[in-house]
């Protein structure tokens, strides 16, 4: 089995986008269990939201403590609340950062990737300059990274499941796969 | 079709299957997304139901006393502080004998304030004439719906469906959405013995003497009685249609264990985990989920239970003063019996503590290594 916690803040729509790839994972044959934190969840205050993906159906209803990779949807949470805890040794932590995976050095222990998931929303119109929508574009990236889901499945659940923008939204996601950035000393793994 | 979709969704999908007629409601968290889909399906046509927007959950548990007394198939959800204050209403909807439905999102009780996970709110509704029926996913969830008004209209009583709070209300897995037609071949549409026309001079529910009233009484118990075995047959011929059952419980890896974890809703799916790896380990436990709280089923209780020499009860809520609920019942069920298990009744995973895999090995652990219970609460995840 394989725990994913996404990091966002409240209204970037980190909850939105562990469904989407719950589903986009589901089309590809997986079972898959997909959930917010549980708690009581403000505009702006960091939150989370999981995902557990499996080849069998999945009867663990627990919390996730020990995430095999995480997505961090505001580079900004990396300062504010501690992204890393319970990461397995080697797991992706994949950013939306405008920035070199090489300059996040404190992460020795786990493998880092970088998207610019903020510049593909802006550009593809999606939320405001101030408050950029960029819950499809991350997926993209973690398509990318982890190869765990094709990117045609990622597109085509973000297709079927948002209602506004869907086009952008897809064209976000597979803009993001282009433009992720990988470590230079290290490679996709095979999905 | 199968699609990922969260308890709450799963809900709705049950109630526009069901093809309900009046849908009354007072949003509160975390049902809220349950009644949200319904007015939309209500909205856009999807669902042809009239949607009443109440004042509060009293109010919405009154008006579908009203709907359904008009003989048109009625539902509400709610959780926690909104069910206790129906709880008047829940009274009467079970002794004015009407089929309503309506889900519980299972969730705590202030004070303090706290929107997680247990079944206190649920389970402390026990003595309203309620059918109380546990669900451990969200495929249970939707088959359940349509199930719950079969058994509803078929006894005259309401019926409760309940949920876990975040664990199947906010979590997404798939789920396959019963087709239509054969939704229809399973539950033809609501017909009221009694029904309210306006067309001529009627009174429900009149003032009833002493004469009268024990005899109500005692019917809403009779029918408490039959709702047993109308449930489990509800269940097989829906089994029959969509090869999905679940019974008024359910045993798991019982071969050859002689002690047993009882548990209820969605810790149950976490227990099965739990069996899956002693088994591996070599170790005999079995598992008994119950689905069916009220009525509460005493005979199969007896029987499934009763060859074993010890049992474990998960309880995620307790009467003060008493013990958890589950626990009560359960060791009340074997007073009378010459032979009998040891209950250990635990109590674990209030207000939304998680029940780990680790928490649920300590309670069988306890059980295994101890001859009887040292206390009538074994509290589990508790800080000192």
């Amino acid at each position: 089995m394989i725990e994913i916690r996404f990091h966002g803040r409240g209204g970037q729509g980190a909850v939105v986008a562990s469904k989407l790839l719950a589903s986009a994972l589901f089309a590809e044959g997986k079972s898959v269990q997909s959930f917010p934190s549980f708690g009581v969840e403000r505009r702006g205050a960091p939150v989370m939201a999981f995902l557990r993906i499996d080849n069998h159906p999945i009867k663990l209803r627990t919390n996730v403590y020990n995430p095999d990779h995480i997505i961090v949807l505001d580079a900004t949470l990396v300062e504010a609340v501690d992204v890393t805890s319970g990461l397995k040794p080697k797991g992706w932590i994949i950013l939306n950062s405008d920035h070199s995976p090489e300059e996040f050095t404190g992460f020795a222990s786990f493998r880092v990737a970088t998207v610019d998931a903020t510049k593909i929303a802006v550009e593809n119109h999606l939320g405001s300059r101030t408050h950029p929508i960029v819950n499809t574009a991350i997926l993209g990236a973690f398509s990318k990274v982890t190869g765990l889901v094709s990117i045609e499945a990622v597109a085509q659940s973000i297709r079927e499941a948002v209602p506004a923008k869907t086009e952008e939204n897809a064209r976000a996601a597979v803009e993001a796969y282009d433009k992720t950035v990988l470590p230079s000393n290290d490679h996709p793994t095979e999905g | 079709m199968k699609k990922v979709m969260t308890g709450n969704e799963a809900v709705a999908q049950g109630v526009k299957l069901s093809r309900v007629q009046v849908i009354s409601a007072y949003p509160i968290t975390p049902q809220t997304t349950i009644v949200e889909e319904l007015s939309e399906m209500c909205a856009d046509g999807r669902l042809n139901a009239k949607f009443l927007k109440v004042e509060s959950e009293h109010s919405a548990m009154a008006s579908i006393i009203a709907s359904c007394t008009a003989g048109v198939r009625s539902f509400t959800a709610t959780s926690s502080q909104g069910l206790v204050l129906m709880h008047e209403m829940l009274h009467w909807a079970a002794g004015a004998r009407l089929p309503v439905v309506m889900v519980n999102v299972n969730r705590a009780l202030g004070s303090p304030w706290n929107i997680g996970n247990e079944q206190s709110d649920s389970l402390s509704q026990r003595d309203t004439g309620w059918i109380q029926l546990y669900c451990e996913n969200n495929q249970e969830v939707v088959d359940t719906i349509p199930q719950a008004y079969r058994i509803a209209e078929t006894v005259k009583l309401p019926v409760m469906v309940v949920l876990d709070a975040f664990v199947l209300s906010h979590t997404a897995e798939p789920t396959e959405i019963p087709d239509q037609e054969r939704i229809d071949e399973f539950l033809p549409p609501f017909k009221g013995d009694f029904t309210l026309t306006g067309r001529r001079h009627q009174s429900f529910n009149p003032i009833t003497s002493p004469d009268y009233y024990m005899e109500f009484r005692y019917k809403i118990q009779k029918a408490m009685d039959q709702a047993k075995e109308v449930a489990r047959s509800v269940d097989e011929d829906y089994e029959g249609l969509f090869r999905r059952g679940y019974g008024i419980m359910e045993k798991y890896n019982w071969d050859g264990a002689d002690t047993v974890l009882v548990t209820s809703g969605a810790v149950t799916s976490t227990s099965r985990f739990v069996a899956d790896e002693l088994a591996k380990e070599g170790k005999r436990v079995g598992l008994l989920k119950m689905k069916m709280f009220r009525p509460f089923p005493t005979e199969a209780i007896r029987e499934v239970l009763g060859g074993t020499r010890k049992v474990a009860v998960l309880d995620r809520g307790l009467s003060f003063g008493q013990s958890g609920f589950f626990a009560q019942e359960i060791r009340s069920t074997f007073c009378n019996e010459d032979e009998q298990p040891r209950i250990f009744g635990f109590v674990a995973g209030l207000g939304g503590r998680d029940v780990t895999p680790e928490d649920i090995r300590q309670m069988i652990s306890y059980t295994l290594e101890n001859d009887r219970p040292r206390h009538d609460i074994i509290w589990i995840g508790l800080k000192q």
